[in-house]
């Protein structure tokens, strides 16, 4: 699989710009910029939502107030301005769409326009996508043949109307409203997003898939997203990103939360494709988020991630490996160019015995951008036989960036086993040299070179997303060799 | 098929070629021998098209086309190989990736189709039986975990896929076993045709026993200063280079 795509993927490589920096015309219904009290009230009650979620929302925006925005991670960026951003942003529509055929055909272009199309997913890849543009869930696909298997996937407005009971059960019980500024945030004012339950040992039999968009310009995208596995249960589950070109800064703040159940197996796939800025470092999204799992006995749960985009990047993907014989796995590829900047890493919270945990990091620097792997292995008294290999390579393709590794090790149990290997390298010139001497332009050898550095990292990715991280990576690498 | 003529070069202001001149027919295979630190690496790296040489005089046309104005990859394409002395190892990009890479970019260039996957792969099998390399070295990332003589082996098999009209061989003997020579050398001989050439560059005349060449020159001092046929290389064999050092100096 990977010997053909990485071959296929430099055909898009005349692709110099992003390519997702375009605007959908569509009529917004946003409220008013600001955030107080009312606001959120007024959020709430759009969304028809319960009472128990508006005084959720409320407290978590009490505790927000109290709270002061974090400046520990290794980036430096204009703190985005609270009261200037409009909390709820969306596409006008007066009524729910029954069936792909009933959706704005403007909407219907931009998911094209992103290589999205539900159409052809439907017919090609038997991918059921769920299409969330500013805040709000447009669209969400086979619905009815997930039904069937009991399987629930759908926005996190529905699940709040029609499964309240398993959300109530569930959200904020592995990212508490108080975990840290950007979830507390988010919880206060969060729009829309995914929820997916998985029934007792039932296999998802496809792909589950939520595509963000950010269109309006001045909004903030919060949106949620709550996946729980029951026992022996298995699901794979993608999320995409892109955002249109803007001069201004957009902030993302995003909360994740996974919860695998007994036996259950979660994999979690995400190509992250913010708008990165210009070259000159002007706009870009701030990606903001807590990504968090927990593990029952014997479950399992694997972030695989492509940080492409984002102007700033502050992002963690963590496992709780709470149950005995528990797993959780972290594969990442983080690329910065220009003038990005990315902190990003894993924790790995090792409770229960015999937990075992595996973090493969590639962060890959070009321009003039600073890139930090941060991670922390942290084996609680308990957890006897615990086990953890890291591995974290920094590739340079510039002399002007940076490449930083911050990891921590706690460990209370002498019974575990911790391995942490680091390496950072420059791209060669020899090879590059030695590819162009075999007739291979210096943009394809680039590409080459990078996708075989972070190849184990994109075999995690289902099938259709490692073609498209290919090219991704491909393109956020332009040009960068210095 | 390619001509040099009077050709100076520089590396961080040293000169290291002094005016060196050698013309090379269609059909041909031309051997360059000379001691260490003569410019022989130099003449295989300027070919290819490497920046860090600063050309100060002369011209190189391969095919009537001005090669210093083409750039490492045009070269390639326009049918250079280079097998390196040293092979670069590329982790994670597996061979016949690479490979599938260089010969589409190399089709596109003169307007053809990417190759089928079939025929790639039967391509593939044909060519590694010829320089006797296990197939599964194909599948494996780009020289990396590979010994030296199927680093060399694989260059060899790269120029059979790549089927250059002009192959320049950097030392490829160095650092092989005899056997592994003789498989080398038999890949080369068996890619001989009457409209490809080679250059073959190397320290002993061990490997002229195996592909034998119309020509050999001797290099010295950035400079082509003798040239004749196969039966040099074993004068050179026998008496070292000091005697020409001495017959130039007479």
């Amino acid at each position: 699989m990977a010997n053909y795509t990485e071959n296929e993927l430099a055909k898009d490589l005349e692709n110099q710009e992003y390519k997702f920096g375009f605007v959908t015309d569509i009529e917004t219904e946003k409220v008013p910029s600001g955030l107080d009290e009312d606001i959120i009230r007024l959020i709430s009650s759009k969304k028809n939502e319960p009472s128990w979620l508006l005084d959720y929302r409320l407290n978590a925006f009490e505790t927000w107030k109290k709270m002061v925005e974090p400046e520990w991670a290794h980036v430096r960026y204009e703190k985005p301005k609270f009261q200037e951003i409009t909390y709820y942003a969306a596409p006008k529509q007066t009524k729910k769409y029954e069936s792909w055929e009933d959706v704005d055909p403007e909407m219907k272009e931009t998911m094209t326009k992103l290589g999205i199309s539900l159409e052809e997913q439907q017919r090609l890849t038997g991918v059921a996508v769920d299409f969330v543009m500013d805040s709000v869930s447009v669209a969400t696909s086979f619905k009815e043949k997930l039904k069937e298997l009991g399987i629930i996937f759908c926005s996190f407005s529905d699940a709040v109307q029609e499964h309240p009971d398993l959300v109530k059960k569930y959200m904020g019980t592995v990212v508490p409203t108080t975990d840290n500024f950007y979830a507390a945030l988010n919880s206060a004012v969060f729009t829309d997003g995914s929820f997916c339950y998985i029934p007792k040992g039932v296999r998802c039999p496809m792909e589950l898939s939520t595509y963000f968009r950010i269109n309006a310009g001045g909004t903030g995208q919060f949106e949620r997203t709550l996946v729980v596995a029951d026992e022996g249960s298995y699901v794979s589950y993608l999320e995409g990103c892109t955002a249109p070109q803007r001069d201004e800064n957009q902030l993302h703040a995003a909360v994740v939360e996974l919860i695998a159940l007994e036996s259950a197996e979660i994999k979690y796939s995400t190509v992250q494709n913010w708008y990165p800025g210009d070259k000159e470092g002007k706009g870009g999204v701030f990606n903001f988020v807590t990504k968090r799992g927990i593990c029952e006995r014997n479950a399992k749960i694997s972030w695989t991630q492509v940080e492409t985009g984002s102007a700033v990047t502050w992002k963690y993907p963590s496992c709780i490996l709470k149950g005995d014989h528990s797993v959780g796995e972290f594969y990442s590829v983080a690329v910065t160019n220009n003038y990005q900047q990315a902190d990003t890493g894993t924790k790995m919270v090792h409770l229960g015995k015999n937990t075992k945990s595996t973090i493969i990091s590639k962060g890959i620097s070009a321009g003039k951008s600073q890139n930090s792997y941060r991670g922390l292995v942290q084996i609680h008294k308990n957890a006897q036989q615990a086990r953890n290999f890291s591995q974290c390579d920094s590739l340079l393709m510039t002399d002007e960036c940076g490449a930083h590794t911050f990891p921590y090790i706690e460990c209370k149990n002498p019974t575990a086993k911790i391995e942490h290997e680091a390496t950072t390298s420059k791209i060669g010139e020899d090879q590059l040299f030695y590819c162009m001497q075999r007739g291979i332009s210096e943009e394809k050898a680039i590409s080459l070179i990078v996708n075989g550095y972070c190849k184990e990292v994109l075999n995690q990715l289902p099938m259709e997303f490692a073609v498209e991280a290919q090219k991704l990576l491909a393109i956020s690498l332009e040009g960068s060799v210095g | 098929m390619i001509k040099i003529k009077n050709l100076h070069a520089n590396i961080e202001g040293k000169e290291i070629l002094k005016g060196l001149d050698l013309e090379v027919n269609a059909g041909e295979v031309h051997a360059i021998m000379g001691p260490n630190g003569a410019g022989k690496s130099t003449l295989a790296s300027i070919l290819a098209g490497r920046e860090e040489y600063e050309i100060t005089a002369g011209s190189i046309t391969f095919d009537g086309i001005d090669l210093l104005e083409l750039s490492t990859e045009e070269r390639a394409r326009e049918g250079l190989f280079l097998a390196f002395q040293y092979p670069v190892e590329i982790p994670g990009v597996s061979n016949i990736n690479f490979l599938r890479t260089a010969l589409n970019e190399i089709r596109e260039y003169k307007g053809q189709e990417p190759i089928s996957a079939k025929d790639f792969m039967q391509m593939v099998r044909d060519k590694s039986a010829l320089v006797e390399l296990d197939s599964k070295l194909a599948n494996r990332s780009v020289n990396e975990g590979f010994s030296g003589g199927e680093k060399k082996r694989n260059e060899i098999f790269q120029m059979a896929m790549l089927d250059p009209k002009l192959a320049i061989l950097d030392e490829t003997d160095s650092g092989l076993d005899i056997d592994a020579l003789r498989i080398v050398a038999n890949g080369v001989n068996k890619l001989k045709t009457p409209h490809n050439a080679s250059i073959v560059i190397t320290h002993y005349q061990r490997l002229l026993d195996y592909i034998v060449p119309d020509f050999v020159h001797v290099l010295y001092d950035g400079k082509i200063v003798k040239t004749g046929p196969k039966e040099l290389a074993l004068t050179l064999e026998e008496k070292g280079y000091d005697w020409i050092k001495e017959s130039i100096l007479s």
